[in-house]
């Protein structure tokens, strides 16, 4: 039961992932892809903890914390870029 | 007990793996950026909260191993996927991305014409 239960999520999550894509290569404006690349990075968490419960291990349960704190910085670093046009600022100079 | 958490987190990844398709589908198919950033920050946050939260309880009644760094990946999803939303939002209301031809309020406005 719960094998199959973790099999249909799997299953459910990489066909979310393979829409996103879709929404990644068509999407009308910059933000649209960002917002695709983001969720796919969430889905990738998903993956990650479904798998770990398939191969019955805690080893790669780092790599969700890890995942989710990368997929946060890349968001924010592109939001950023493209509201103001560079993501890190120069110094103010009177 | 085992079979309680056994149960419990079952339907936690199944519930987690609905609200992440709901949030795909509303990718997919709403009209502009500001309403599929409203489907994709919430549904997918609550979504992997879910399936992280069962993974926990996996982890606990089957090895009797609690693993906190699940916990903190819960709490900091929760934290910070909103944040990056809302960030995503307003980048796209100041760099011109236009709404809908159908919305009929725009509040922001005014406030966007003074800062250019």
């Amino acid at each position: 039961m719960f094998d199959l239960i973790l099999k249909i999520a799997l299953i459910a999550i990489s066909l979310a992932t393979l829409c996103l894509v879709y929404r990644l290569v068509k999407g009308p404006s910059m933000q649209d892809r960002i917002i695709a690349l983001d969720t796919i990075g969430i889905n990738l968490i998903a993956i990650v903890a479904l798998t770990s419960i398939v191969l019955d291990t805690y080893a790669f349960l780092e790599a969700i914390l890890l995942l989710g704190i990368l997929a946060f910085i890349g968001t924010i670093a592109f939001a950023k870029f493209l509201e103001k046009g560079e993501i890190i600022e120069r110094e103010r100079d009177l | 007990m085992n079979e309680t958490f056994k149960i419990v987190s079952m339907i936690l990844i199944l519930l987690g793996t609905f609200l992440i398709l709901v949030a795909t589908f509303g990718i997919l198919r709403l009209p502009d950026v500001y309403t599929r950033n409203h489907a994709a920050s919430k549904s997918t946050t609550l979504g992997i909260m879910f399936i992280l939260l069962g993974t926990f309880l996996y982890f606990y009644y089957e090895h009797g191993h609690f693993n906190s760094r699940v916990l903190l990946a819960v709490f900091f999803i929760l934290l910070t996927s909103p944040v990056a939303g809302h960030l995503l939002s307003r980048s796209a209301y100041y760099s011109g991305v236009k709404m809908w031809d159908r919305s009929v309020e725009d509040d922001l406005s005014k406030e966007k014409e003074e800062k250019d």
